[in-house]
């Protein structure tokens, strides 16, 4: 079942009052495949013309939701309207989505003008010289155009892949992680390219990817997704410092997570017994009724400090730390603390130079301001969503 | 991949299935009819079934020899086929380059050409005063009367000629996949290249040995030509047994006997090598 | 130093040997189309002369059993290469009962004798009473038959390769799936579907065993070559053959030129 229903930001739009929802609206889309869920009763409001990321590890379903909506899959039930239209059952061919898909399915036997005009010439538009010409001239592949795609380079050809879709004006453009195969250079001046033409054309751009700093970088608003349902949505940066579950806390950047008990709760202040230390954390960040919970905090904003030495943001503080390991990574010093009750906490300082640099087996404090933590389901698993090296 | 469901599959394959049945499968019923036919008959007046099995054991009395020569033949030529096939293959699959595909094309080339008039060539090049043989006669390696026509060395040597394609193509197939990295893999794990080609190569290349040992044994042993024109009839094989039978003498019910018989054998074995290996590798 | 060299390049070295062996039959024919034999029953180079290629149906009979091949190996190539063609699709693409035994039945006319098929084909020819009507028809019949495996063959290897993003693409880009198919899977299948006929043709050109057992009086190339053997074998088959060699040769090496030049282009 999706948790979204229950929260506040919900992914639901406003409640149906006649006019129908002008974006693009999943309700309870359901996709199994044989024994296996891909998808469980999603539901998700995309507005008009918003740069809307759908993120999540391999295998979460982002990429079986993305293809129910272009209609290379069929929902096992639940529904698709776009601008109040159902299209739920539309074949590929009569919906207004086009899509870049991740391997850019370039046509290897027509050149980037024929690759281009493709749907344009489906369709029948008049036009479609000038059309194709202007397009290209958008991508910067005016001079590339008689080739074949063979001919041309990765990043060529995601830009042809692009343009073969935006040339159709969809009223929804999907990406399907296309910009996986680009070396990171060009990774990066890509997103700003794709996030240019969106707030140019003004399309509706839904980009599936794996990578959270581009989601975070490029859309409007982002949806996590995990094993087939969406954990939390919003605007990027309440996604990451408020995240409501250990898989957000864990996949959008890094997080601590301590175990505690809930000692009190009243309107300013849920107090916590965190391993012999009280800490507070505002109710708004508490998304756990039970008697126990785990205590977030993300590691850059931890503060260390000798013991007893007066900390610029005074917060809840933990004393007893002894620095493990100690790694320079040029913009901040990364360090690990072990605690007295034996977890190792991560913190990150950024290199200002204010700061003293602190040594393996040093006794220090930590410390952090409330209004950063979070308190989550003690039931949940705290490595969920965390990253291991490279493969998610 | 995934693959669609719905009648649309079963028609496409239908004309090819029908097709098959109809002039691949039925007619071994009618081999078989025709095999228990009374050997009195003819195709003048006609044959009556009598459910004769006995015209089997008639044939192979009268047969054995041809049948033996050509699983001999036919085998030594198998041999022999892959051993100069895996050499082609192995050259092509890794030591041409970028020349694969030419090589391979030039492989193929030569078997464009009527199978009968490459024979016929070999008839000539073999003569008794041609150069292979006066050769072999300087080198002593045959005798002062010696020949190659009209000897099963004649013969086998087409066979294996003939029938070589057979066993590169398919050869070919399988090595070309093997990936390059485990060989250096086993170079740095000690291992000459000799040893490597015994641990890595051909143990990764059996599946086309196989079949390559396959589709060349089961056609050359019921081959006929080849015995016909390079051999005399010492050499005839079984497969010039039953073209005469029917041909010459109108036996229909003793030449579909021997055809049943090299059927039901070749059958057994693909049927052996598919309970070991599944039908997807066949095709 | 030497040593080192031939041990390096032993294989390469066998393996164009065994290259050059294939062809050395093929130096025969060709030479031999240029002969002007001394006596009919001696098959052995005696004399050049351009005549064999002057006059090439001088042969009695040849150009007409020429004549039959070409008709009949037409007609099968376009029956096997459509039938073969649709079967091919069927396995790649779709998802039926008897998957196995479909694969065994096409893989059976490949493996058997040609001399087993033309013996069972015979008998239900007999059996069924055409006896009398053994010919045109009953050859094209088992020349479809024992194409239609290599076809497939052919046909469903090109087609495994296929990246069906392609064809998800062309949805995606409104072309409907009849549209999809002619312009985006065919085109790319098509060599596939071309080297399949080819190969059908020649397998139907060259077949003897099957052709002669179910000809009745008809006469195609092959059984006229056989024929000629026994009796004393005219030069100008040579000529048929060397032919038949060239035009392989070219359409093959061009083919190969071609898809080099086109990859050259890329680089």
């Amino acid at each position: 079942m999706s948790q979204v229903a229950e929260r506040p930001d919900s992914t639901r739009g406003p409640a149906p009052d006649g006019a129908p929802y002008d974006g693009l609206r999943l309700r309870a889309v359901t996709k199994t495949f044989g024994g296996f869920t891909a998808v469980d009763t999603l539901d998700l409001d995309v507005p008009r013309g918003s740069f809307f990321a759908l993120l999540g590890p391999s295998g979460c379903g982002k990429t079986t939701t993305l293809r129910m909506v272009a209609g290379l899959e069929t929902p096992t039930s639940g529904t698709i309207t776009l601008a109040g239209q159902d299209i739920t059952y539309a074949k590929p061919y009569r919906r207004p989505v086009n899509t870049v898909f991740q391997s850019y399915a370039l046509f290897p036997h027509l050149d980037i003008y024929e690759n281009v005009a493709f749907g344009l010439k489906r369709r029948k538009a008049s036009d479609v010289d000038s059309q194709v010409r202007d397009m290209l001239e958008l991508v910067e592949l005016t001079s590339q155009v008689r080739k074949k795609p063979a001919q041309l380079s990765g990043g060529q050809q995601q830009r042809v892949a692009l343009a073969r879709a935006l040339i159709n004006h969809p009223e929804v453009l999907l990406l399907d992680e296309p910009l996986g195969a680009l070396d990171l250079k060009l990774r990066r001046s890509m997103q700003i390219e794709l996030k240019r033409i969106q707030t140019e054309v003004g399309l509706t751009f839904i980009h599936v990817t794996h990578d959270q700093e581009e989601a975070m970088t490029m859309a409007d608003t982002v949806a996590v997704m995990n094993a087939g349902v969406i954990e939390q949505m919003g605007a990027p940066a309440d996604l990451y410092e408020n995240p409501r579950s250990t898989f957000v806390a864990n996949f959008l950047g890094q997080s601590n997570l301590i175990p505690g008990a809930v000692t009190s709760r009243s309107a300013d202040v849920v107090s916590v017994d965190m391993q012999g230390v009280g800490v507070s954390i505002p109710p708004a960040r508490s998304h756990t009724d039970g008697d126990r919970g785990w205590v977030g905090i993300r590691p850059e904003k931890v503060l260390i400090g000798a013991p007893g030495e007066e900390l610029d943001a005074p917060g809840n503080t933990i004393p007893g730390g002894v620095v493990t390991d100690v790694s320079f990574v040029g913009v901040s010093t990364q360090y690990l603390v072990r605690m007295p009750w034996g977890q190792e906490l991560q913190v990150f300082q950024q290199n200002t130079g204010r700061h003293r640099l602190f040594h393996v087996g040093e006794q220090v404090e930590l410390s952090w301001r409330p209004e950063y933590a979070f308190l989550l389901d003690i039931s949940q698993d705290a490595l969920a969503g965390a990253q291991k090296g490279d493969d998610e | 991949m995934t693959r669609r469901t719905g009648a649309v599959g079963y028609l496409l394959l239908l004309p090819t299935a029908l097709w098959l049945i109809l002039f691949f499968v039925v007619p071994f019923y009618s081999l078989l009819a025709t095999s228990l036919y009374d050997p009195a008959g003819s195709d003048f007046r006609g044959y009556e079934m009598t459910y004769a099995w006995g015209n089997y054991v008639d044939v192979v009395q009268a047969y054995w020899q041809p049948m033996l020569r050509a699983l001999w033949y036919g085998g030594l030529a198998t041999v022999f086929c892959l051993v100069l096939g895996y050499v082609l293959a192995y050259t092509i699959a890794f030591k041409v380059g970028r020349w694969k595909n030419l090589m391979l094309v030039l492989v193929i080339a030569p078997f464009f050409t009527s199978f009968l008039l490459r024979t016929l060539s070999w008839k000539l090049i073999l003569a008794d005063d041609g150069i292979v043989v006066d050769t072999l006669q300087f080198l002593h390696l045959l005798g002062e009367d010696g020949r190659l026509l009209a000897t099963p060395i004649a013969v086998v040597a087409g066979l294996t000629y003939n029938f070589l394609p057979f066993m590169v193509l398919p050869l070919f197939a399988s090595i070309d996949k093997i990936d390059h990295r485990l060989i250096e893999a086993s170079s740095d794990l000690y291992a000459n290249p000799v040893v490597g080609f015994f641990k890595v190569t051909w143990p990764l290349s059996l599946p086309g040995v196989v079949s390559g040992t396959l589709l060349t044994f089961i056609p050359a042993s019921g081959d006929f030509i080849n015995a016909q024109l390079l051999g005399s009839p010492n050499q005839r094989m079984v497969g010039g047994v039953i073209q005469s039978l029917f041909t010459d003498a109108n036996d229909y019910p003793a030449a579909a006997a021997l055809s049943m018989i090299l059927m039901v054998g070749i059958v057994a074995m693909v049927l052996v090598y598919v309970r070991r290996a599944g039908t997807e590798e066949l095709l | 130093m030497i040593g080192r060299w031939i041990r390096e390049h032993l294989v390469l070295m066998l393996g164009l040997v065994v290259l050059a062996y294939t062809f050395i039959p093929i130096a025969v024919v060709v030479l031999m189309s240029f002969n002007d034999p001394a006596s009919r029953n001696v098959y052995r180079f005696d004399a050049f002369t351009l005549d064999n290629w002057t006059d090439p149906c001088a042969a009695e009979g040849m150009c007409a059993a020429l004549g039959k091949s070409i008709e009949i190996g037409l007609l099968a190539t376009l029956g096997a290469t459509v039938l073969g063609t649709l079967a091919a699709f069927a396995l790649v693409r779709y998802d039926f009962l008897g998957r196995s035994s479909t694969n065994l039945l096409i893989f059976l006319p490949m493996a058997s004798p040609e001399i087993v098929m033309g013996s069972s084909l015979l008998a239900l020819f007999v059996a069924s009473g055409f006896a009398g009507q053994l010919g045109f028809w009953t050859i094209l019949i088992a020349h479809v038959m024992f194409c239609l495996s290599f076809v497939v063959v052919t046909v469903r290897s090109r087609l495994a390769g296929f990246d069906d993003s392609l064809e998800q693409a062309a949805m995606d880009l409104y072309a409907t799936p009849a549209q999809t198919f002619w312009r985006v899977t065919f085109p790319l299948v098509f060599p596939g579907i071309l080297g399949a006929a080819l190969l059908s043709f020649s397998l139907s050109f060259d077949d003897f065993i099957i052709t002669n057992l179910n000809a009745g009086t008809t006469t195609t190339f092959p059984m006229y070559v056989w024929g000629a053997a026994q009796r004393g074998v005219p030069m100008q088959v040579n000529v048929v053959g060397t032919v038949m060699l060239v035009i392989s040769m070219v359409i093959v090496v061009s083919g190969e030129v071609a898809s080099r030049r086109r990859t050259a282009k890329l680089t």
